[in-house]
């Protein structure tokens, strides 16, 4: 004890956890004895917090998280929001999320602008608007199909066209860039001529659908977006998630800007980005329920999801897949399956969970069923 | 054009869709068309709506012409004369039957001193929004609708005197209360349906207070001393039954005492209540498991089976006897005959049952509770009059439950045992809490029904002021000795061998999936492994093909069905169950080896 505490911190405690508690010292000027019974405190207190060998941390997870689970499905609110910008909240959320889905039902992201950008509320809706991804679609508001010239004229709606804050110019050039060899041209009574190559009819209409499929601007995906006021600054709220193009946007925030789409975080920001996200969703939920889960619960189930660099929900084809006990897979679903293939595959099953011990009634490894006795009572009649 | 439907098929159109409704209704009053039907006309659609048909709900409103309703005093006496009757209403019009639709055309007054010119209909009685049932209830008006339900719901489960033949019935199932009681306050129903001589509880003086926690949580405090004079004992009847079933090929049961080598032998002390022709004789005093009929049945599989017993007849015992876990006295032995003129006989047991820790009791208002404790009279709180309450119940009850009706109950109650009168209690239409209180006050009581009382245990004088009076109650008919279950080791079932399930099968209490993982949470391996012990096997196992083998005490050698004898084998501990999954396995043809390593 005493001096050495100091020492015996840089050898107990994590290496960040060890530079931190260094940094801190530092910063507050603390030396000498009152530095070691620093020290002292925070392995004290880092011990304190650790699991005992053998404690059911996967089962007191499922615990903690199943039992305020059976409050929220009496809640009613599964949905949050607006008329177009529901999001889904509550149970059908946490199902989504550890089922590990490919798409959420409702993908919304939030974007954090730059500070300079993030102050003035016009500005703000500005790009706001600027986000919404526009289709020729929304811009005309007629289209008239010239089977004889094979060409198709679009008619510009000049109220869309303020709405979204778009030049004709802009839509004409756009399509050109899309249909190199068609002939586009913007008229001058405001509407826009496509002469097609094509002179079969079937072939026209399947053109013309493409067209107003068109891009013209915004960001692909984003179908709404709503500017919102948290505490100091301005943030956007979408429905529709990209986020790869929203990191391009020079005002946006790339550090706190976040999707609810695992899928995509773990594509675009990679998996550690990805247990976070599983996390943090997870967490909003239970938070806005008013139920308090220890985090380090979440934690484990994040880190199980996602420990071999792909999101693994918790279902038959997830991480109950993994289990390498034969008996533990055909208890979960789907038994015959499971005992058939392992019949095919000559499996042998090493006994080796806690579920499999259960069914054949023996101890099962954890808490008193992990120590075991080495020494081996020699029975009176038994042979040296 | 209006358009004109009947019974829901369009017929065709007439030119005045009003008036055609104002007619048929105008004729049906006069008995020209029949009461039952029925016509509504639709202004935003124009159209006449005709039904005759079956399966519409309809109540009776007494009819209104220019602000008058046609029933007039002169009617009224006659009815009450008996000159006159319902039906007669009904003919001359005065009172008809609107459905559903009908009613959309009709503009009802609650009271007659609501009446205006524009009224057509006028409501008989406002508690006619009640059925029979919800009309139970006294001073329902007073209560939340959720809580009349329920109320109405448990006045059906109040044991009663139900039946007046009760000696000659069998019902399953039963219970009959010994000392039923009018309640004193009634409503306008009580008469109808004649309740006073079929009444199904008992008036209790209740005092609204705490008792040491005993009352908690919807439990009630009873006076031990009420209930040994008498209080709420009933009895619960139980029938058995048994009947000579005829088998083709001539055979068929017999009711006799069964000989002793019959296959299923009881004891011989089982057996002893049962007189020469093999049925119990009445008043005999019975406990679970004896034989109340004795029957032998021959054996299923009749032809098979000769071959190998060689003639020995092996009857099966398949006597009635007392269910596991109760008691009672015979009643009643009935003998007769079925309509195959097979014997049938039926023997009803009796069993006492006072009131005891964890009966179900409740109000007429939705407060139901068990008991929580029986105390002696001389423990129990008393008024400064000296008056014991029967029943202690716990004021918590009523704030989140808005009962107000439970406490007019009281307050009514007990201005009826005092004035020696009944009170009515008529939803919407009964005596009014302001007069009932002014009648208390001048019996000599309080009028908020408060009085002083002492603890009866140290006599002191309680600080507050308690709630007193008399109400309606009911001994509901979920009693513990018909839910009380428990078990140590018993009967396990065939297949898996684990124990049955239920209280009729002596079943054990199942420490389920959830229960298992608490367990597990806890890490306490070893308390779950004795835990699921209960189909605990000790196998022996081919140590080479790892199989379930067989094992010779007597040679003391293994027998493996792969390696055949002098195999080497090893005993492994597991569950039947498993044992039961292995042998599955290998019935779909898998080959399910277990690989023995050392224990360790």
């Amino acid at each position: 004890m005493g001096l050495d505490d100091l020492k015996r911190a840089e050898q107990v405690l994590p290496k960040k956890l060890y530079e931190k508690l260094l940094e801190r010292l530092k910063r507050y000027n603390i030396k000498g004895k009152l530095a070691n019974k620093v020290a002292r405190e925070v392995i004290k207190e880092y011990e304190r917090v650790q699991q005992t060998p053998g404690e059911a941390v996967g089962v007191v997870t499922a615990q903690s998280i199943g039992e305020p689970g059976t409050q929220m499905t009496l809640n009613v609110f599964h949905f949050a929001g607006v008329a177009e910008m529901n999001v889904t909240i509550g149970l059908p959320r946490v199902i989504e999320v550890l089922d590990a889905r490919r798409t959420p039902s409702t993908p919304s992201m939030t974007i954090y602008l730059k500070k300079e950008y993030a102050k003035d509320e016009k500005e703000v809706r500005r790009i706001a608007a600027e986000l919404i991804e526009v289709k020729l679609n929304d811009l005309i508001s007629d289209t008239v199909m010239d089977l004889l010239n094979t060409r198709l004229l679009f008619t510009l709606d000049k109220g869309a066209l303020r709405n979204y804050n778009v030049k004709p110019k802009q839509v004409e050039e756009m399509l050109k860039k899309v249909y190199k060899n068609a002939d586009v041209k913007l008229l001058k009574d405001g509407r826009i001529r496509v002469k097609l190559k094509t002179e079969d009819v079937g072939e026209m209409y399947k053109l013309k659908s493409k067209v107003l499929d068109t891009y013209i601007k915004g960001v692909p995906g984003v179908t709404h977006v709503l500017p919102i006021r948290d505490k100091k600054e301005w943030i956007i709220k979408t429905a529709g998630t990209n986020l790869k193009k929203v990191l391009e946007l020079p005002y946006v925030d790339p550090e706190r800007t976040i999707s609810n789409d695992i899928f995509e975080i773990a594509k675009v920001l990679g998996i550690e980005a990805a247990r976070n996200a599983i996390i943090n969703e997870v967490k909003e939920v239970l938070d806005r329920q008013g139920i308090e889960v220890d985090i380090r619960h979440l934690m484990l189930i994040a880190d199980t999801m996602t420990f071999d660099g792909k999101i693994r929900g918790i279902t038959r084809y997830g991480i109950t897949s993994q289990k390498s006990s034969i008996l533990a897979r055909a208890s979960f679903e789907i038994p015959l399956k499971h005992i058939f293939s392992a019949a095919v595959k000559n499996e042998v099953d090493p006994l080796q969970g806690v579920v499999e011990n259960v069914m054949i009634n023996q101890p099962v490894p954890v808490g008193t069923g992990i120590p075991k006795l080495i020494y081996k009572v020699k029975r009176s009649g038994d042979k040296e | 054009m209006s358009d004109v439907f009947l019974n829901g098929k369009f017929i065709g159109y007439h030119e005045n869709g009003r008036g055609l409704a104002e007619l048929v209704k105008e004729r049906r009053r006069k008995g020209e068309i029949p009461y039952y039907v029925n016509v509504y006309y639709s202004e935003e659609e124009d159209t006449v709506y005709i039904f005759s048909n079956h399966g519409r709900v309809r109540r009776p409103l007494i009819v209104v012409k220019d602000g008058k309703p046609l029933l007039t005093d002169e009617m009224l006496e006659k009815l009450e004369k008996g000159e006159m009757k319902w039906s007669d209403l009904v003919r001359q019009g005065v009172i008809e039957y609107l459905d559903a639709n009908e009613e959309e055309n009709a503009y009802v007054a609650l009271y007659p001193e609501d009446l205006t010119k524009e009224h057509t209909h006028l409501e008989i009685s406002p508690m006619v929004i009640f059925g029979t049932q919800a009309n139970m209830l006294p001073f329902a008006q007073h209560a939340l609708s959720p809580k009349v339900l329920i109320g109405a719901k448990m006045i059906k489960q109040g044991i009663a005197l139900y039946t007046k033949n009760f000696t000659q019935r069998m019902d399953t199932d039963s219970s009959l209360l010994h000392y039923p009681q009018k309640p004193i306050v009634q409503t306008l129903m009580y008469k109808y349906i004649n309740y006073d001589s079929c009444p199904a509880g008992q008036n209790v003086v209740i005092a609204v207070m705490p008792f040491q926690g005993y009352n908690m949580d919807d439990a009630i405090v009873m006076n031990k001393s009420s209930t040994e004079r008498g209080l709420f004992r009933s009895s619960y009847y139980r029938p058995y039954v048994a009947e000579e079933l005829r088998y083709p090929g001539g055979q068929k049961d017999r009711i006799t005492i069964p000989d002793k080598d019959v296959v299923g032998y009881r004891t011989e002390e089982e057996y002893r209540y049962l007189e020469e022709d093999g049925i119990i004789y009445p008043s005999a005093e019975v406990k679970g498991g004896d034989v109340l009929i004795g029957k032998v049945s021959p054996p299923r599989f009749l032809t098979s089976l000769d071959e190998f017993t060689a003639g020995i007849e092996a009857n099966k015992e398949t006597s009635e006897a007392v269910r596991f876990g109760e008691k009672g006295v015979v009643e009643t032995v009935l003998i007769t005959e079925t309509e195959d003129g097979n014997k049938y006989v039926k023997v009803k047991v009796r069993d006492l049952r006072p009131p005891e820790l964890g009966d179900k009791f409740a109000s007429r208002h939705g407060q139901k509770g068990v008991i929580g404790m029986l105390v002696p009279q001389e423990d129990m709180p008393f008024t400064a009059s000296g008056v014991i309450p029967d029943i202690i119940f716990n004021p918590h009850s009523i704030p989140s439950r808005m009962t107000i009706n439970h406490l007019l109950e009281i307050l009514a109650g007990k201005v009826g045992a005092l004035a020696g009168r009944y009170v009515d209690g008529t939803p919407f239409a009964g005596e009014k809490e302001f007069d009932l209180r002014k009648e208390l006050l001048k019996l000599g009581f309080r009028d908020d029904g408060l009085e002083t009382m002492y603890n009866g245990m140290t006599g002191e004088e309680f600080k507050a002021r308690i709630f007193v009076g008399n109400m309606y109650y009911l001994k509901l008919k979920y009693m513990v000795a018909n839910k009380l279950h428990a078990r140590s080791r018993g009967p396990v079932q065939l297949l898996t061998r684990q124990p049955t399930e239920g209280r009729s099968k002596e079943g054990g209490l199942r420490l389920g999936e959830m229960e298992k993982d608490c367990f597990i949470a806890h890490g306490a391996a070893l308390a779950l492994k004795e835990r699921f012990d209960s189909d605990k096997v000790v196998v022996p196992v081919c140590k080479n093909c790892g199989i379930v083998a067989v094992y010779n005490r007597y040679r003391d050698i293994g027998i493996c069905p792969i390696c055949g004898e002098e195999a080497p084998i090893t005993f492994v501990e597991m569950s039947y169950a498993f044992k039961l999954l292995l042998d599955e396995l290998k019935s779909l043809c898998i080959y399910p080896k277990l690989i023995i390593t050392p224990k360790g």
